[in-house]
């Protein structure tokens, strides 16, 4: 579904994303693991086109989108939750999902109804001033706002970051609901126990290069991966 | 009695006044929110648009409907025109050097209006005649009237679209989060661009008004009003829409009541410094938001 071939991101000066390549079968969980700086964030930047790659390509669906213009990307199928949720905090509940649905042209009412029935809470606050929201809240009208494109491919960036352990859990738990109903998911983690978990196959990166991969499985056993991301 | 009856119709043409410096300060309010920037040729596009009616009335004798018309067309096209060729190439160059190419550019439409028309004074054709109103001993100018309802109709229109319609909340969208909104599948830069395009087509009906209360148009008359609308998003608040408006109005009757009970010469003198007070007081505007710091 998704297959990045060599790409080079440079930040300035700073080289971020050190030729890289992976890819993301439809039907998966695929997990991108590493500290903070490794470059995850920017790759996920670099497949949404809001960054672009010196060097490679990137297909999606058979299609080259490395030079695609970011805005048209949700047209193809492909949404991003970023980092820090960045939810319009200035407008209603409603108004962020109806933005989701921006792609779709007109706001079909069931889509709306199917993000309310896997969010209630965001149902109660429909009204509400997305600011006003709390950060659990926020991260699932982030993703709310997403699935309202019918995305194929679902790219959350760091959805744990500044929520408390129970909350991640449930956020979690509805990634692998939404996998199971079809959706493939590329996740890009700080969290890796939590990332590990639930992926198919996942990359550990390490200052812009992928030094591991493998199933979640090899990689929660794997010495390495146990001292320097699981805690021993 | 005398004085309440003065003092209301001052208060009424002051209204008027600044209804016109509300749809000016409307254009730079909402360049600004969407595209981050100031617009400093915002006031010119008014004397283009006042300028299209004189030719439309007065050299091609059309029907005032039909000049109106066509002074909107002119203004949105050379709005947009002007954010294409002017300000698009630079949407990641410095503040600084897209502010100076707005200067660039106001100088460019007054030196171009100077070029094709001169620097006489053209008298404005009076397209829009009404009789004046009389309430209970109180008589109101018709064209004051006028304007103050159209100008009031639109600003309705306005904050409907911006806040009901899909376009108008893609807009808020982009003003938040220009990033986010390009996820949405938001083109930021058509954005931009229907923002120019609604600007100044609010700015050539500014111009109708502006060349039917002063009566005279010449090559500078943009500058003065764009000036004063400039203030008036500052007052209300740079980057809001309701500021805009309430700082526009405010600004026209204070400069009215100026006018009529201080003195004509120091009006816009106490126009500035009441700006400055409320910059002290609050630098953010009457309604301005706090910006929020990204972490």
């Amino acid at each position: 579904m998704l297959q990045v071939n060599n790409i080079n991101v440079y930040y300035g000066k700073i080289h971020a994303v050190k030729d890289i390549s992976f890819h993301v079968d439809s039907g998966e969980i695929v997990s991108l693991i590493g500290a903070n700086g490794a470059g995850k964030s920017t790759i996920i930047h670099t497949i949404s086109g809001l960054l672009r790659s010196k060097t490679g390509n990137i297909q999606f669906l058979g299609k080259d989108i490395s030079k695609t213009e970011a805005h048209k990307l949700v047209y193809q199928g492909l949404a991003h939750v970023p980092e820090g949720r960045r939810i319009f905090l200035e407008m209603t509940v409603m108004e962020n999902l109806e933005m989701g649905a921006y792609s779709q042209g007109k706001v079909n009412t069931n889509d709306i109804a199917d993000v309310f029935e896997r969010f209630p809470r965001l149902k109660e606050r429909q009204k509400q001033i997305a600011g006003t929201l709390s950060g659990g809240e926020q991260q699932m009208l982030a993703i709310g706002r997403a699935l309202m494109s019918h995305p194929k491919l679902l790219m959350l960036d760091e959805p744990s970051m500044g929520l408390a352990p129970l909350l991640v859990e449930q956020i979690f738990h509805i990634i692998q609901e939404l996998n199971q109903a079809g959706t493939t998911v590329l996740l890009v983690e700080q969290n890796a126990e939590m990332a590990l978990q639930i992926a198919n196959r996942a990359y550990v990166l390490e200052s812009g290069h992928v030094v591991l991969s493998g199933t979640g499985k090899e990689l929660m056993e794997s010495d390495r991966i146990r001292k320097a991301y699981l805690g021993g | 009695m005398n004085f309440l009856m003065s003092l209301i119709t001052n208060l009424i043409s002051g209204l008027s006044l600044g209804s016109i410096y509300a749809l000016i300060a409307l254009g730079y309010t909402m360049v600004y929110g969407i595209a981050k920037m100031l617009n400093f040729a915002h006031g010119d596009i008014i004397m283009v648009g006042a300028f299209a009616v004189i030719v439309s009335v007065t050299s091609l004798g059309l029907p005032p409907v039909a000049a109106i018309l066509i002074s909107v067309v002119v203004c949105v096209v050379l709005g947009v025109a002007i954010e294409r060729i002017a300000y698009k190439p630079l949407r990641e160059a410095s503040p600084l050097a897209v502010l100076i190419t707005a200067i660039g550019v106001s100088y460019f439409l007054q030196s171009l209006a100077l070029i094709i028309f001169g620097s006489n004074q053209y008298s404005f054709p009076k397209i829009m005649t009404f009789s004046s109103i009389t309430l209970g001993g109180l008589t109101l100018n018709g064209e004051t009237l006028t304007t103050l309802i159209v100008t009031t109709i639109l600003m309705i229109a306005l904050s409907l679209f911006i806040g009901k319609t899909r376009i108008g909340k893609a807009m808020r969208a982009v003003s938040e989060d220009k990033g986010a909104a390009e996820l949405m599948g938001i083109s930021v830069n058509k954005t931009i661009a229907v923002t120019f395009a609604i600007g100044s087509a609010l700015a050539a009906v500014a111009g109708l008004f502006y060349g039917t209360t002063y009566g005279f148009i010449n090559p500078y008359t943009g500058a003065m009003p764009g000036i004063k609308a400039f203030v008036a998003a500052v007052f209300g608040g740079i980057g809001s829409i309701p500021g805009a408006m309430l700082g526009g109005i405010l600004l026209g009757v204070i400069e009215n009541l100026s006018k009529a009970y201080i003195s004509t010469e120091l009006s816009d003198a106490i126009v500035f410094a009441v700006l400055i007070i409320v910059l002290i007081v609050r630098p953010i505007g009457l309604l301005g938001k706090k910006t929020n710091e990204k972490v």
